[in-house]
């Protein structure tokens, strides 16, 4: 007993230790960024910080011995290569030697996910973490979960419910998605904007943000015209027969927006067919979004121009304001936005591909 | 004079009572359509694809092209239609299956793209599972005489899962350039594939319901199960057999989705291809609920809806109001079909003839 006592008392005292270690290597770390002021050293601490963070996740359970329970609620990781590396994310954070013991659920129907919450709420899980099909229909829910004392956390999707049934919410902006893309379109400089904007699933919030920036920028600027406005639902076949139907009806285009990468890749299938060049410095401009590893490789081998960033991977996001809540720490933000860039052909390192692929 | 008149009448109505006059005047109706709004539809050109190959392109090759697949499930779908009096609607998701047991032999499990076995001994693979699936409808829907459309919503809920399954929730893609010649073009040859391929599924399927007696006893089947039973006929093999059939020919689909991309989506690939399939047989005027059946005419069936379907693209018309046209289409088809109708038609016809000859 006493020996337990010991262990409990010494791990206690090397997390203590860990955690003083981090935050003064973070410090320098910060410094040395304001210096030489590259925005990559700054990651390089904040992962830094991350792996710091994890060693003492590593220790604490050992200090107060218990782990913390989850519930994870999340869409079929075959939706998508997006979902999948989401789900990946979250399983390689919440286990066990990171402090955790997770129980995930997997549903694209809202039914099918309030079930599996109100089961997590009777199991008195210490946090819920949920990524919603449907934006409506969680009140009640959350409802109970609160008045469970459990702390509900969104992740990927907003739900349209008061912002006091949940402790935040991590999501992608897709307005801003769009409107990088559309920015970096802008900075092509084309004469002519000759657009075949393939869509998808309408109404999706991925579809309206990326659609919005899009549509605003073509009704305010006279040389930005849609060839075509389709909707090929994240389809790639769909889109092939798209892009097949203009090229078939011999209407001139220069750029392919396509709202994911399975629809450009699609797109750019029907062009090779129609030995239609592509590419950086070629006749048509290829866009695509979500960063699959193989379309970051076309982007590297030049047959596309430019690849807009939806960040799968909010684990560490969520792990951060857990640990804010078990150290009884105040969170400030309710909507925690996740960084996400835009790559384009021409500085797309091989590294990229490897760090940012999914 | 009088005589000639009388027999190119009736070679009319003769011709009108045929069952493959639906899927035909529905063809000329499009094609007229076409030609009065823009005649450039039918033009074809001739011209390199990026890999320095022949192709012809236009319109009616993109017909050709993807009318194709449904073609070749039109096949499957027309006799378990016949024998059944039901439809397979997991179609959709055994092709992706199939396209997903191609690419685990043909790439393996976090292979590179390159190819670890033969296309062939691929394609056999998917044939395999994708006949199993059909063998498996086959028996809840023979054996244990579960409805046909419940019995295939079993796979239709659980294939694309099981497709994910199988490559390990992985979307693996092929790199050699042989295997995108099935969705694709042969060098050389610039008419698309997929059509040559659907070409030899109908010659086979024709030469099988001429040299046996699969299309006598399907009939047979679907008119009455029980006094073909009587006749000497095993009803359940026979409802098995057509469900295995069709599972032969989603194994082909699946090669040319496949190949199209070199990859395929599990949760995306092939999606409500069932419900065109089932359209195509409804347009070749066979009777949903079993008994007589025409191949060719579901056959036709199917390119008429990707010549609908192409020509709404071209018209631009929103690609998710496609549905609320082909569902335009399947209404009048019912309506046509139905008994009331036939027979108001019918006497329509007699009283048009009478007042002729009393002329």
């Amino acid at each position: 007993m006493k020996k337990k006592v010991l262990a409990a008392i010494l791990a206690a005292a090397m997390a203590m230790a860990c955690l003083a270690g981090c935050s003064s290597s973070s410090e320098e770390a910060s410094s040395d960024a304001a210096e030489t002021e590259e925005a990559a050293e700054t990651e390089e601490a904040a992962e830094d910080a991350e792996a710091a963070g994890e060693e003492t996740a590593e220790t604490a359970p050992a200090a107060d011995g218990e782990l913390i329970r989850v519930g994870i609620i999340n869409n079929d990781p075959n939706e998508s290569g997006y979902r999948t590396a989401n789900d990946a994310d979250m399983k390689a954070m919440f286990t066990e030697e990171n402090g955790y013991d997770a129980s995930f659920a997997y549903s694209l129907k809202n039914d099918e996910q309030i079930t599996a919450a109100q089961k997590f709420i009777q199991d008195e899980v210490d946090f819920l973490l949920l990524s919603a099909a449907d934006t409506s229909g969680w009140d009640s829910v959350l409802q109970d979960a609160q008045n469970a004392g459990i702390g509900v956390i969104l992740f990927d999707r907003t739900i349209d419910a008061s912002e006091d049934l949940y402790l935040a919410s991590i999501v992608s902006d897709m307005e801003q998605e769009g409107q990088t893309a559309v920015d970096w379109l802008e900075s092509q400089g084309l004469e002519e904007y000759n657009i075949i904007h393939i869509q998808g699933v309408m109404g999706s919030a991925a579809q309206q943000g990326r659609t919005g920036a899009l549509d605003a920028k073509v009704a305010e600027s006279d040389n930005w015209n849609l060839v075509t406005q389709q909707t090929a639902e994240w389809n790639s076949e769909k889109a092939q027969q798209i892009v097949q139907s203009v090229i078939d009806a011999g209407t001139e285009f220069n750029v392919i927006y396509a709202e994911n990468d399975d629809m450009a890749k699609g797109a750019v299938a029907a062009l090779d067919k129609a030995n239609i060049s592509h590419g950086v410095g070629k006749d048509v401009i290829i866009m695509g979004f979500d960063c699959n590893k193989w379309a970051l490789q076309e982007l590297l081998d030049q047959n596309w121009n430019y690849d807009g960033q939806c960040n799968p991977f909010q684990a560490s996001y969520i792990d951060e304001v857990i640990k804010k809540v078990v150290n009884g720490e105040e969170i400030t933000e309710k909507t925690i936005i996740l960084e996400e860039k835009g790559f384009d052909a021409t500085t797309i390192t091989a590294e990229d591909v490897e760090k940012y692929g999914i | 004079m009088a005589d000639k008149k009388k027999t190119m009448g009736s070679g009319v109505t003769a011709i009108f009572r045929k069952q493959i006059f639906i899927p035909i005047a529905a063809l000329l109706l499009l094609a007229v359509f076409n030609l009065i709004m823009d005649p450039s539809f039918f033009e074809i050109s001739f011209g390199y694809n990026s890999a320095g190959h022949p192709v012809l392109t236009g319109n009616l090759m993109t017909i050709l092209d993807y009318g194709s697949e449904v073609a070749i499930l039109a096949i499957g779908m027309t006799l378990v239609t016949a024998a059944s009096g039901g439809q397979d609607i997991s179609v959709g998701a055994v092709v992706a299956i199939a396209g997903s047991v191609i690419l685990r032999v043909l790439v393996g499990l976090g292979g590179d793209g390159t190819l670890q076995a033969p296309i062939i001994v691929g394609f056999l693979a998917a044939c395999g599972a994708a006949m199993l699936c059909g063998a498996f409808n086959g028996v809840l829907v023979a054996v244990f005489k579960i409805q046909p459309m419940v019995a295939t919503l079993i796979l239709y809920t659980a294939g694309r899962s099981i497709a994910a399954w199988i490559n390990n929730n992985e979307l693996p893609s092929v790199t050699d350039e042989t295997f995108t010649y099935f969705g694709g073009f042969i060098p050389g040859i610039p008419v698309p594939t997929p059509f040559f391929i659907a070409v030899v599924c109908i010659v086979i399927a024709l030469l099988v319901l001429k040299f046996t007696n699969l299309g006598l006893y399907t009939q047979a089947v679907g008119i009455n199960a029980e006094s073909s039973r009587l006749n000497g006929l095993n009803p359940t093999f026979i409802k098995w057999l057509t469900f295995v059939i069709l599972g032969l020919c989603v194994a082909v689909v699946g090669l040319i989705k496949t190949s199209r991309l070199s990859t395929i989506n599990y949760s995306v690939i092939a999606k409500d291809i069932e419900m065109d399939a089932i359209l195509a047989v409804a347009l070749g005027g066979n009777v949903l609920s079993g008994g007589k059946f025409n191949i060719m005419a579901s056959i036709l069936g199917a390119y008429v809806i990707q010549f609908l379907t192409t020509t709404l693209y071209k018209f631009q018309v929103s690609s998710d109001a496609l549905p609320a046209y082909k569902a335009v289409v399947v209404i009048v088809l019912v309506v046509i079909s139905a008994p009331a109708v036939k027979e108001k038609i019918a006497a329509w016809g007699k009283k048009v003839k009478a007042q002729k000859g009393d002329a």
